[in-house]
């Protein structure tokens, strides 16, 4: 079974499962100890994999995926593989997704309605994600993308606030309609990727096999169905009006989460799936989804300036944060990628620790309207200086996880935008700068709230007397507060871990002529 | 004439056998103080049939009798068994309701559903298009009846009514079909026969749709399916569990059996047919979801979700390859558990408390928690979602319908996918999410209900993620050629 040691992030939410079956749901503390103890466990796991993965690495080890195991699921014609494996990328979400977990399940202590109930969703969920990251076989991450997105709508609908059954429908709906548009490009890769009677879901060979075997026409089609697809739950613009209220509505965890993680399986997808596995339909095509990310990164940091709810400031600013790593994706040089995975991992545990916060002032003050509250930081300092933390962090503040993401991003976009203005097109400058511009006004929404919000005088007398964060609550924040400053002090960390494997995928897009249509 | 042939007979053979001994043992069982015991005599011999049945060994590829009449294969038994599995699972479900409701006419109520189970092996098994027509109105006839057997409500009636009625016409507008098919396929109505006669001429393809019109009202597509919600809210809920799965499972695998066995030689011909289907699979989805959703009654709605099902499974006639029909068979085998735990859930509740509409089950998660729980694997697994066993029959049916290269299609179903979770989450939001003032009282159903609940939940859970059951399907299964 130490081949399959990838499986135990599967296996462990599952035994959690199983005893928080066992367990009656008035014995609410143990719940909670079962649940603090399995995520721990999760990112021990996680940190192994981690080490273990580097020192493979540095010894050598050049296998496109590693810790693989394959048994075959359903033989025959289908073919489909239990097939598990990482690379660098797949590694750094893992631990993202690991950390957001366990602070997750702190932050989830203040549930007291059906806790068990509550706690059994929430590991289904985190089941899809981390299903998701080690599968390397294309039927096996469909299966648990999808696994990932109904636990939501009964945690958005039954534990939620404000008009929670409207947002948990609009969520899963949507999601689902970006599945559909999913399926049927698997299929198209599936029947059309592969020669017949060796049709494959494995990702393996479909590495090679696609740009081989597939029409390019066809590959053009399949491109944008799988690029949209993920791109619904990367929030890309006009397909991210779940992501606002779905967020808003989501109770605490389930918003960390939901941004922290599951926003960035759709980007991991669209990189993994749609462009690594056709890179010269994304070469031919890409500038039309770039126009849309694009979009969303101003659009989305336009839309936080003008929210009174402290929710969906961050919902918005997550649209724009999740639109810059597909954007970056999009630029298809080292630079770029590696910024975008940067800005997976520094957006998610950033706003994992935004949702936090402010599901613990929202748990105190009972109003997430930043014009009723007013010289926080004197009530509550230590949430407000994370909150401070946390805005610093969003900004691109240097040495913080932010700035990283950022730096690379913009650098990487540039290098491609100078190209290819080179070749008489500015679509890629145009673009590349409105992002830009994005950076000033994430500052404008972060400093408004900061300085309505914490500073200033009381706005509410019943305030003054509220309590500030409690231990699980502290542990949660600084947990996150130290991943984000990890980050921003020693990225090369997460680069090393990154390089040992892009040079190999943008080799892909490297002879591949990115066409822009001005 | 050799005798030896009704050995290939076996499920039909047992079958008849079965029944006559409850024919008889009815007329014995004469006063009221033995017929207690009917019950359990007929499930103990129903249930011998298919414990018979399922035990026979395999069968070398695909057989016939009587010339041509009968065919028979591995996977023509697997239905048959699967139709077994699915009687057998109704006939426990209505264990409470016939003590309860139906005292009087047990042994009725035991012989029609056999009868009408006989009927569906003619039409699955039939290589001919005679014995197909029998096939179908011995399946429909006793049906009708079936669906009147609740004496005391109107609408049992006029379900019936329109049932017999709608029945009627449609099997003369197919057998008009078969009478033209027989006028201008060189006077024989063997399928392998017909296949080599059959030319596309006008009037045969006009023969054809009629053909097609006559069984697209038993598997209820649109626009043949105006009969189906009034027919499942009036009858007996256990009636409609049957009709829902069972009556439509047998016709949809005979149906695909006839359009390939007799229908596709030309190329024109194909493509005739397989213009019409495409259109009536879009039509019947989009129809049957877009109704679903206005339904408050929970037999109504699940009604035209079995319409939109039904849409489903029509993809898996689209390749004409083993995988379809592979898929197609899977498809209906996790349609039977799922649907047949739906209709176990609610046919509990309502012989406990009376109770069948949507808003009556707010709360239900409070008081009924694992009714609830069923349920909600139920709607989850109907609407395609992973880890349960919907997921991968959606999966394989649309991959085998992609194979076709019929990817619009396969969208179109997908985005009808999203549509029909909508109205299965209304469900699970009732049960889970809404709070209700006067919700349904906790109760203890029958431990037969329970026997028959946990089977189904079983295999929604283990049926996808175990492969065995798809992979033999898939050897069993043959396409057209």
């Amino acid at each position: 079974m130490s081949e399959f040691i990838l499986l135990y992030f599967v296996i462990i939410p599952l035994v959690m499962m199983g005893v928080l079956y066992l367990i009656p749901g008035e014995k609410k503390d143990l719940i909670r100890k079962t649940m603090a103890g399995g995520s721990a466990l999760l990112v021990a796991l996680a940190a192994y994999i981690t080490i273990e993965f580097i020192e493979q690495r540095s010894a050598g080890a050049t296998a496109p995926y590693l810790f693989t195991a394959s048994k075959v699921w359903y033989e025959g014609f289908l073919n489909i593989h239990l097939s598990l494996g990482v690379d660098g990328i797949s590694v750094a979400m893992l631990v993202l997704s690991s950390v957001i977990t366990f602070t997750g399940s702190f932050a989830s202590f203040a549930v007291e309605d059906k806790a068990k109930e509550y706690f059994l969703w929430f590991l289904m969920l985190s089941i899809g994600v981390f299903g998701f990251f080690i599968s390397i076989d294309l039927f096996t991450m469909f299966l648990f993308y999808e696994v990932a997105l109904i636990p939501m709508y009964l945690l958005i609908g039954y534990w939620g606030s404000n008009a929670k059954e409207y947002a948990a429908m609009k969520l899963t709906l949507m999601l689902m309609g970006g599945s559909a548009f999913l399926m049927v490009g698997i299929f198209g890769i599936y029947f059309m990727g592969t020669p017949d009677g060796a049709h494959t879901f494995e990702m393996v060979t479909l590495m090679e096999s696609v740009s081989k075997n597939m029409p390019i026409e066809w590959q053009h089609i399949f491109f944008c169905l799988t690029f949209v697809g993920f791109g619904v739950l990367g929030a890309m613009f006009p397909f991210h009006t779940w992501s606002p209220d779905g967020h808003a509505s989501a109770p605490t965890a389930v918003s960390m989460l939901h941004a922290g993680v599951l926003m960035k399986l759709g980007g991991y997808g669209c990189f993994r799936v749609a462009m690594c596995l056709m890179p010269q339909a994304s070469a031919d095509l890409g500038w039309i989804f770039l126009i849309l990310t694009g979009t969303s990164v101003f659009y989305g940091a336009y839309s936080a300036c003008v929210q009174n709810d402290l929710k969906y400031i961050n919902a918005y600013s997550s649209v724009s944060h999740c639109g810059m790593v597909l954007f970056a994706l999009l630029m298809m040089n080292q630079t770029a990628f590696t910024g975008a995975f940067l800005q997976m991992l520094s957006h998610g545990l950033m706003t994992a620790l935004f949702f936090s916060l402010i599901g613990s002032i929202y748990g105190r003050t009972h109003t997430r309207d930043i014009r009723l509250m007013g010289g926080m930081m004197n009530i509550m300092p230590v949430l407000c200086v994370c909150y401070v933390i946390a805005g610093m962090a969003s900004l691109g503040l240097p040495g913080l996880s932010g700035f990283v993401a950022e730096m690379n991003i913009f650098v990487g976009s540039f290098q491609r935008s100078v190209l290819s203005y080179e070749e008489g097109n500015w679509m890629f400058l145009i673009f590349t700068i409105l992002a830009c511009t994005s950076i000033v006004i994430t500052a404008v929404y972060i400093l408004r709230v900061v300085g309505k919000m914490l500073f200033g005088p009381i706005q509410d007398q019943h305030h003054a007397s509220l309590s500030d964060a409690n231990y699980f609550e502290k542990i949660a924040a600084f947990g996150l507060i130290i991943c984000v400053a990890g980050i921003g002090m020693y990225p090369s960390l997460w680069t090393g871990i990154l390089n040992f494997d892009l040079p190999r995928l943008v080799s892909l897009f490297a002879d591949k002529t990115i066409v822009a249509p001005f | 004439m050799d005798y030896s042939q009704f050995l290939l007979m076996t499920p039909e053979v047992t079958l008849a056998l079965a029944l006559i001994v409850l024919l008889v043992a009815d007329l014995v069982m004469g006063n009221d103080k033995s017929k207690q015991y009917f019950q359990t005599l007929a499930l103990v011999v129903f249930g011998i049939h298919t414990i018979y049945n399922f035990i026979q060994g395999e069968i070398s590829g695909q057989q016939e009798a009587f010339s041509g009449m009968y065919l028979t294969s591995n996977i023509h038994v697997f239905v048959k068994n699967m139709l077994n599995v699915g009687t057998l699972l109704v006939l426990i479900f209505s264990i409470e309701w016939n003590k309860k409701e139906n005292s009087n006419h047990i042994a009725e109520f035991y012989l029609l559903m056999m009868s009408t189970l006989f009927g569906m092996y003619l039409m699955v098994s039939s290589g001919d298009f005679l014995l197909f027509y029998l096939g179908l109105e011995t399946a429909s006839i006793p049906m009708a009846t079936l669906v009147a057997l609740n004496k005391k409500r109107n609408e049992s009636a006029e379900a019936a009514a329109k049932y017999i009625l709608t029945a009627g016409f449609s099997s003369a507008v197919m057998l008009f079909g078969i009478s033209l098919i027989y006028g201008s396929c060189g006077g024989s109505l063997y399928f392998c026969d017909v296949v080599k006669s059959f030319a596309a001429t006008p009037v045969q393809i006009m023969a054809m749709i009629f053909f097609m019109a006559g069984v697209a009202f038993k598997i209820s597509l649109v626009p043949f399916h105006l009969w189906t919600a009034d027919t499942y809210q009036g009858a007996p809920t256990s009636v409609t569990a049957y009709l829902s799965v069972m009556s439509k499972g047998a016709a949809a695998f005979a149906f695909m059996i006839v359009m390939w066995k007799a229908f596709t030689v030309s190329n024109v011909a194909e493509t005739v047919w397989h213009n019409i289907l495409w259109w009536i699979i879009v039509i019947t989805i989009t129809v049957g979801n877009i109704f679903a959703i206005r339904q408050k009654n929970l037999k109504r709605f699940l009604a035209f979700s079995s319409i939109s099902q039904a849409g489903y499974v029509m993809l898996g006639l689209m390749s004409g390859t083993s995988m379809g029909m592979g898929s197609m068979v899977y498809y209906l085998l996790v349609y039977l558990f799922t649907n047949l735990a739906a209709f176990g859930v609610i046919s509990n509740i309502e012989d406990k408390c009376g109770k069948v509409g949507m808003d009556d089950y707010d709360g239900l998660y409070e008081t009924n928690p694992k009714m609830a729980v069923v349920m909600m694997l139920a709607m989850f697994s109907l609407g395609g979602i992973p880890p349960f066993a919907g997921f991968f029959s959606k999966f394989f049916i649309f991959a085998s319908a992609a194979q076709a290269g019929e990817y619009l299609l396969v969208f179109i179903a997908l985005a009808n996918t999203i549509i029909s979770l909508f109205y299965y989450l209304l469900v699970v939001k009732a049960m889970f999410i809404n709070k209700s003032n006067n919700p349904i009282a906790p109760f203890k159903s029958d431990n037969a209900s329970l026997v028959g609940l946990t089977i189904c939940t079983i295999a929604m859970l283990v049926l996808g993620l175990i492969s065995p059951v798809y992979e033999q399907l898939l050897a069993w299964s043959f396409g057209v050629n």
